[in-house]
């Protein structure tokens, strides 16, 4: 579980997910096993020594650990974020360190129903949660709560939607700046922020009690949602939390 | 390994020096693996205990009567982040130890938390002026989320050595992994040697 030293990573594609969003495919000189939920520590050196490090979710399957996908938001003033977006491209390097991180994975003998919860870029390690799920059998009863500020923000949207009309995902995604055309077509979206009174709707119309739940997405929405599912009686034991920004 | 054509953002001579791999944050990011545990002043009760014994209990109360430190002091958090010039108050662990008499300077230490968090320190890291309860951040009560109504601070250590919601420490003998420490964090955690994770 500890992590290796630093290593070279070799970025094999890259595909824009949204406006902000690009996906690198990752594949480190010497591949780790990791489980999902976990990050990875990527480090970039200045030609003077300075240096920047900053953490990135894996958003892929843990299956194939050859290649990692990273889904890195580009930040203002990110210094790390800001150069991969322009100059990570195939065959470029950097490098990394991992796999780190422990609370926030899915464990096996993990029960149904799971209830996981993005806000934003927070989909990242629940994506790699929900695309590893099958292999603990919690396919049927697991319910995704998504909120993104537009539809180009809902990064991974097309797979997800597949996810729920083919793998019995409980998918509702929330936009919170827009009201695409046809949106409202699809039962399970909604529009608006997610607030404790939702979700404590959402969880009643289920009827189903969490046995475990991720959240992951910016301080504010984490500690707002994280709280609203103890006022709904989840044992606070069961909530894993994973939080960014200031 | 020179990322060209990495330069790093255009950064102002800081007043002083951050340790490697870290940058200088503005906010105050918060970083919890679990919801943040609600606390009941009236029943809050912190103690230090040994082999199963207690050798001190403070209520709320009785925390806010002993001697108060001021620290001006600088964070580092492993997620690579850290905060110049923070304002806390609280109460030493030499305070605590002379309050209630206890000679021990040597061993470890592990803090235990609501909500289950435990984090492991050498026990002469906490004294000497390095380690607090701290229960006032910026002039104002520490907010839950920041670890209210008290929090460990250790700002010579990255940052989840400080733990929040602290309500025990127990003094040992033999320095035991803690909740982090068990995923592969550094045992000691020293920001200047960047001791994030273990083998570090």
């Amino acid at each position: 579980m500890a992590a290796t030293g630093w290593q070279v990573g070799t970025i094999t594609a890259t595909e824009s997910a949204s406006t902000r969003v690009q996906l690198f495919q990752l594949s480190p000189q010497n591949p780790f096993p990791f489980t999902a939920g976990q990050h990875i520590d990527v480090r970039l050196t200045a030609p003077d020594g300075y240096q920047a490090q900053r953490s990135y979710s894996i958003s892929s399957n843990p299956t194939n650990y050859d290649v990692l996908e990273l889904a890195i938001e580009k930040i203002a003033d990110g210094e790390v974020s800001s150069y991969l977006h322009e100059y990570g491209a195939v065959g470029s390097q950097v490098e990394v360190r991992g796999p780190i991180g422990g609370p926030f994975t899915l464990k096996s003998g993990c029960q149904e129903p799971v209830l996981f919860i993005a806000g934003g870029i927070g989909i990242a390690p629940l994506m790699a949660m929900l695309r590893h799920r099958e292999s603990f059998g919690i396919l049927e009863k697991s319910t995704l709560l998504y909120s993104a500020r537009t539809l180009d923000d809902l990064v991974f949207s097309q797979e997800l939607f597949k996810m729920a009309d083919q793998d019995g995902l409980s998918f509702v995604p929330t936009l919170t700046r827009e009201s695409p055309d046809g949106w409202n077509d699809r039962s399970g979206n909604r529009l608006g922020r997610f607030d404790p009174n939702i979700l404590k709707s959402l969880l009643d119309r289920h009827n189903v009690m969490p046995q475990r739940s991720y959240l992951c997405g910016g301080t504010q929405f984490v500690e707002s949602l994280s709280s609203a599912l103890v006022d709904a009686g989840l044992d606070p034991g069961t909530i894993r939390t994973e939080r960014f920004g200031p | 390994m020179i990322s060209n054509p990495f330069f790093g953002r255009k950064r102002p001579e800081p007043s002083r020096p951050v340790p490697p791999g870290q940058y200088l944050e503005d906010g105050f990011p918060v970083l919890s693996a679990g919801p943040t545990p609600r606390v009941d002043l009236t029943t809050w009760q912190f103690s230090i205990t040994k082999n199963g014994e207690s050798l001190g209990e403070w209520s709320w109360e009785q925390l806010n009567e002993l001697p108060q430190t001021d620290l001006l002091t600088d964070l580092h958090c492993v997620t690579k982040w850290s905060k110049h010039d923070t304002n806390w108050r609280g109460v030493t662990f030499d305070t605590l130890f002379k309050h209630a008499g206890i000679s021990d300077r040597t061993g470890f230490v592990m803090a235990h938390c609501d909500g289950g968090y435990t984090t492991n320190l050498p026990l002469p890291d906490i004294l000497n002026g390095m380690g607090m309860l701290a229960h006032t951040y910026e002039g104002e009560p520490l907010a839950p989320e920041h670890g209210g109504p008290v929090r460990l601070l250790v700002p010579h250590l990255y940052l989840w050595k400080s733990a929040k919601w602290v309500n025990r420490i127990d003094l040992l003998d033999s320095d035991v992994p803690g909740f982090w420490e068990q995923y592969g964090y550094h045992m000691y955690g020293d920001p200047w040697k960047e001791q994030r994770y273990h083998g570090d």
